[in-house]
């Protein structure tokens, strides 16, 4: 499955697991977008000026502005009578901290764009810094592990949730471990009308510090073992939910992790906390079956 | 400023560059380790396809995959994710 829409001569890190959700998301769309990305690894690796990967047109927004530049793209569409899907592609850097603001107007105005992050865990783009999507017990530069300090100290920001709480008629997790269910949720949110989020696991061989053929396991460790729930909430009902059999428990997946090496060596509190995160999204997703 | 100045100011459209041009990027030199792909094994299932993320691996009139070197940086993920362990990864020796 290659993709007709994304050239390879990109420069992203070797194993780098946000190229292979672009390669879905397009798979999902189609060719009739406009992508707007703001700031980060996407916008970097593969829009090296003069050259471009993109396929569809694209457009580079700031760091903060992503939605409100989609949102202008859709008004603009709808003033010269034109029709394409217009979709927000960016990192979760660019949207769980610096663009919330402008992600919560459009969300608010009803605005009809998709909006995917695609999400690694830091910003990552600057040199690993900790930011508000870094999951507990993560040690990035500037959560490092050390004598007073056992990594990332906050858990996770529940964006999604953030999302359902505006009304959002389509709100979806994802994971590149499970590409047909990340084409289905594209292609879902093309159905419907109105703003949708849909954040995508997107791991990071060079930031969270793993062999860098490790990608594809590592998307689906997450979710094996309940880090990282897949659902799907439309109208803010909970439609769909992916069940684990035999949940995993977290260290199978922190193990393999340098970020998280510290946890498996002396932290024994921080790792109980982080099986309970685990645990409790089990019970609130009704993930295990 | 005045009124005929400010009918001048022309919206600047800023850098605009042609689709797909990374293909320049010779990317296949970055690569330590280079995947070889055994057709004798291979089911055609596509799973290496789907996982490139070089977006780099072809199909031929017999419809097996193989990579297209000048991009592959020699991940592995296709080697690690092939079911049929068609894939072999081998330390590259590279001229010059
Ligand atoms: C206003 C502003 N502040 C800071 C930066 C520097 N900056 C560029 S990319 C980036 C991090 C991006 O993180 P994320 O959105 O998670 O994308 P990633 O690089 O991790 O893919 C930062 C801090 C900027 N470009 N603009
Ligand atoms: S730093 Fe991480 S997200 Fe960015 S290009 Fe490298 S592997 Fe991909
Ligand atoms: S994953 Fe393996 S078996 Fe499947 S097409 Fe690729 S090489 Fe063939
Ligand atoms: S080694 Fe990586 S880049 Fe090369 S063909 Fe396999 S998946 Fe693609
Ligand atoms: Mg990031």
């Amino acid at each position: 499955m290659s993709s007709q829409l994304f050239a390879p001569g990109h420069t992203a890190c070797s194993g780098c697991g946000m190229p292979i959700a672009i390669k879905l998301i397009l798979e999902g769309s189609g060719k009739d977008i406009i992508v707007v990305s703001p700031t980060g690894c996407l916008e970097v690796t593969t829009t090296r000026y003069p050259t471009s990967a993109w396929g569809v047109p694209w457009i580079h927004s700031l760091f903060e502005n992503a939605a409100a530049v989609a949102s202008g793209i859709e008004r603009a569409l709808k003033v010269l009578n034109r029709d394409a899907n217009v979709i927000v592609i960016a990192g979760d850097g660019a949207t769980v901290d610096i663009g919330i603001g402008a992600l919560s107007g459009m969300f608010e105005r009803g605005d009809n764009v998709t909006y995917i992050c695609y999400d690694n865990e830091a910003y990552m783009n600057t040199g690993v810094q900790r930011c508000s999507s870094t999951p507990y017990g993560a040690s990035t530069t500037t959560s490092p592990v050390g004598k007073l300090s056992f990594g990332e100290d906050r858990p996770k920001k529940d964006l999604p949730a953030i999302a359902v709480a505006h009304g959002v008629p389509y709100v979806a997790t994802a994971s590149i471990g499970y590409p047909k269910d990340v084409i289905r949720k594209i292609k879902r949110a093309k159905e419907i009308v109105g703003p949708k989020y849909i954040h995508i696991l997107t791991p990071c061989p060079t930031g969270w510090r793993f062999d860098e053929n490790k990608t594809i396991e590592i998307a689906k460790l997450a979710v094996e073992t309940g880090l990282f729930p897949i659902y799907e909430i439309e109208g803010g009902t909970l439609i769909k939910v992916k069940k684990i059999k035999n949940r995993k428990p977290v260290e199978e997946y922190l193990r393999l992790q340098g970020r998280y090496r510290h946890i498996l060596k002396g932290f024994k509190d921080q790792l109980e906390i982080i099986q309970e995160i685990a645990d409790k999204n089990a019970e609130k997703f009704g993930l295990d079956g | 400023m005045n009124k005929a100045k400010r009918n001048d100011i022309r919206l600047i459209p800023g850098g605009i560059t042609r689709p797909k041009t990374t293909i320049t990027n010779k990317t296949g030199f970055w690569r330590t380790f280079i995947p070889i792909f055994n057709e004798e094994r291979c089911n055609k299932c596509g799973i290496c396809d789907i996982f490139c993320p070089e977006n780099c691996i072809i199909i031929n009139e017999e419809g097996y995959r193989h990579p297209n070197y000048d991009f592959c940086k020699g991940c592995g993920i296709c080697a690690e994710e092939c079911p049929k362990d068609a894939i072999k990864m081998i330390l590259e020796s590279k001229e010059g």
